[in-house]
């Protein structure tokens, strides 16, 4: 019942509110001289500097769907959640150069989305088409994510009905209000945002970890709780540590999740809002304090299991919301006030991410298809306004599939989302170092990466829940005919084949010689840093200059 | 307006090449957090966190001082 949350609902709603004024105060933060413009409303004036991208890319990387699901992995399998810890651990060293690369050519150019730079570099629209669709497809389902984290906490606190719409009531108040205030104010919103974001989840979690420990016994006997559970269990693969056959699926789930990260329009988009290439290493040292602010709240679905919480039911007649059991520990073991901040904190860290996806998103239609198919000669005004509501569109979009689809369908495709984007790592990623890829060949690698990764995905089921496909990413490796119980990760396959495809192609087209696109950038674009006098926002001719 | 073409020739100014002997150093905390074999292990724990959770979050000290490393040893001088 609601009512005996009462001063949780108090707290939670009125950091929300807090929050929400906020966003729309943004609007005249860093005011512009002109929001008309696609590099206001959507990357800020790309002026942002150290602190600022440090709180949006961390807002923006760490959602509040890792930090409810991550937990709950833990506490259904164990170790083999904790791939998210050594995932956002290589991560930063592995795009350190990469990362300045694309800052630096995006701002000659002017570059929005990752897309416009394909586009440029290997001249090709369509091309640019499959990595602008690729990117919308794979972030659609990682914003109605990011409501799944919303609604756990709502669900603990109570605040469900009979029927559908009523259950989901507030969500669609929190959506509704988190689209008018990005529709105003653009990626300030979330920037500004996140510091609040940032700044609740900091204290939860350090509250929650000497706390907890504290109350439940001390860490040795919660990981001796957790070990005795699973032991316990039927299940093969569950334990506090690694066994021999989910190994090579741990790593190459890592390392895949991590080539994955910054695939994501979201990613770039904060990236492309930071002022310079310093701003970007310095970030990328200083990114991992999030890393081990994940691994502790991971560790947090081990607390739960020595404090014996039991997941509030799932949609569906028997089974288990697993993401419930972080709201529930801190429900049973916060008084009511604190447990109701840290709801603000899952909340409202929800609202961060979901805001810069919807812009990513929206500038990815606006730049790739609306500019480049519906109206060629758009002004950078018309591209702000088309980029503003498809925003909205997006997100009543996310509303829609939380609402009327099984939330368990968001997440598999958010699980395919992190598939299909690896597929644009040839293009986007490797195209930053070399332009010896036929466009061509890409083109026929994206294909051959997506078909293999939709195969080996359709393929997996799981006998526990009775889930004949898309039942996870561990694809084992008997299906390929190997004798073996192992698994492996289903992305890095299918873009090793993407690649291999790509590579093969390109010697078979250049050898045919089929016409290859024209490259419109230099060697010397991907070095140019702040001030750079060569600056040539060629599409943007008749912009006003930003003093 | 946009930026006149006869600054174009000024290029070789703005050309900070990214090559460094210091960039292979990145290389050690990509590889190293993904040997399983280095951390899957209960023992020796540390404030009772098994090897496999304390030295994987150990870690993110590698990859922050790599990377700080890094960046200190690659920045422009006389630029900052």
């Amino acid at each position: 019942m609601w009512r005996d949350h009462l001063t949780e609902i108090i707290v939670f709603t009125l950091l929300f509110l807090l929050v929400s004024a906020m966003g729309f105060v943004a609007a005249r933060w860093r005011r512009p001289t002109d929001m008309a413009h696609l590099d206001e409303w959507g990357l800020g004036g790309r002026s942002f500097g150290g602190w600022i991208t440090w709180f949006l890319v961390g807002g923006d990387l760490y959602t509040a769907y890792t930090f409810v699901a991550v937990p709950a992995l833990i506490f259904g399998a164990g170790a083999a959640g904790f791939f998210a810890v050594p995932y956002t651990i290589v991560i930063y060293p592995l795009v350190f150069l990469v990362l300045c690369r694309l800052w630096s050519v995006s701002h000659r150019h002017g570059f929005v989305t990752p897309a416009d730079f394909v586009r440029n570099r290997f001249g090709s629209p369509i091309l640019a088409l499959l990595v602008a669709i690729t990117g919308i497809v794979a972030t659609m389902p990682y914003i109605a994510l990011q409501l799944v984290g919303i609604e756990a906490v709502l669900k603990t606190m109570g605040v469900t009905g009979d029927s559908a719409l009523a259950r989901h009531l507030p969500i669609i108040i929190a959506f509704a209000i988190l689209a008018a205030y990005t529709y105003q104010s653009g990626l300030r919103a979330p920037a500004l945002i996140a510091f609040v974001k940032d700044s609740l989840i900091y204290i939860v979690i350090l509250v929650a970890v000497i706390w907890l420990p504290y109350k439940l016994g001390g860490w040795g006997a919660i990981f001796d709780a957790a070990d005795a559970k699973f032991q316990a269990s039927p299940a093969p693969g569950d334990g506090i540590l690694l066994n021999q056959n989910n190994q090579i699926q741990y790593v190459t789930l890592a390392f895949g999740s991590a080539l994955a990260l910054f695939l994501y329009p979201h990613s770039i988009t904060g990236v492309l809002a930071s002022r310079n290439r310093d701003v970007i290493k310095r970030n990328m040292s200083a990114l991992p304090a999030y890393s081990l602010l994940l691994g502790l709240i991971a560790l947090l679905g081990y607390m739960a299991i020595a404090a014996n919480v039991k997941p509030l039911p799932g949609a569906k007649e028997g089974t288990t919301d697993g993401n419930t059991v972080v709201p529930l520990l801190f429900d049973q073991q916060f008084p009511d006030w604190f447990a109701g901040v840290a709801y603000a904190a899952i909340g409202i860290g929800a609202l961060v991410p979901a805001a810069i996806m919807s812009i990513a998103a929206a500038n990815l239609f606006t730049r790739n298809i609306y500019k480049e198919y519906l109206k060629r000669d758009a002004t950078p005004a018309q591209e702000a306004n088309v980029s503003k509501i498809t925003s909205l569109v997006v997100k009543v979009g996310a509303v829609a599939c939380i609402v009327f689809l099984d939330p368990q369908f968001s997440i598999d495709l958010q699980l395919i989302g992190g598939v299909i984007i690896l597929q644009t790592l040839p293009a986007v990623a490797l195209g930053l170092y070399t332009r010896w890829f036929h466009r061509g060949a890409l083109i026929a690698g994206w294909a051959a990466g997506m078909g293999l990764g939709m195969w080996m995905l359709y393929q997996i089921g799981n006998p526990a829940t009775g889930k004949k496909h898309f039942a996870g990413s561990a694809f084992p490796l008997e299906k390929f005919g190997f004798d073996t119980p192992k698994t492996i990760y289903v992305g890095i396959v299918a873009v090793l084949v993407n690649l291999v495809v790509a590579a093969l192609l390109t010697l078979v087209l250049r050898a045919a010689k089929v016409a290859d696109g024209p490259d419109h950038t230099t060697p010397d674009d991907y070095f140019a840093d702040e001030d750079d006098p060569r600056v040539t926002p060629s599409a943007d001719a008749a912009r006003e200059p930003v003093a | 307006m946009a930026a006149p073409e006869s600054e174009a020739p000024d290029t070789a100014r703005s050309r900070a090449k990214d090559k460094s002997p210091w960039n292979w150093l990145l290389f050690i905390p990509i590889v190293v957090p993904l040997i399983p074999a280095l951390f899957n292990a209960d023992s020796p724990r540390l404030f009772g966190f098994p090897r496999f959770y304390w030295l994987q979050l150990a870690w993110i000290l590698l990859g922050v001082g790599t990377t700080t490393l890094v960046y200190q040893m690659t920045k422009k001088r006389g630029d900052h």
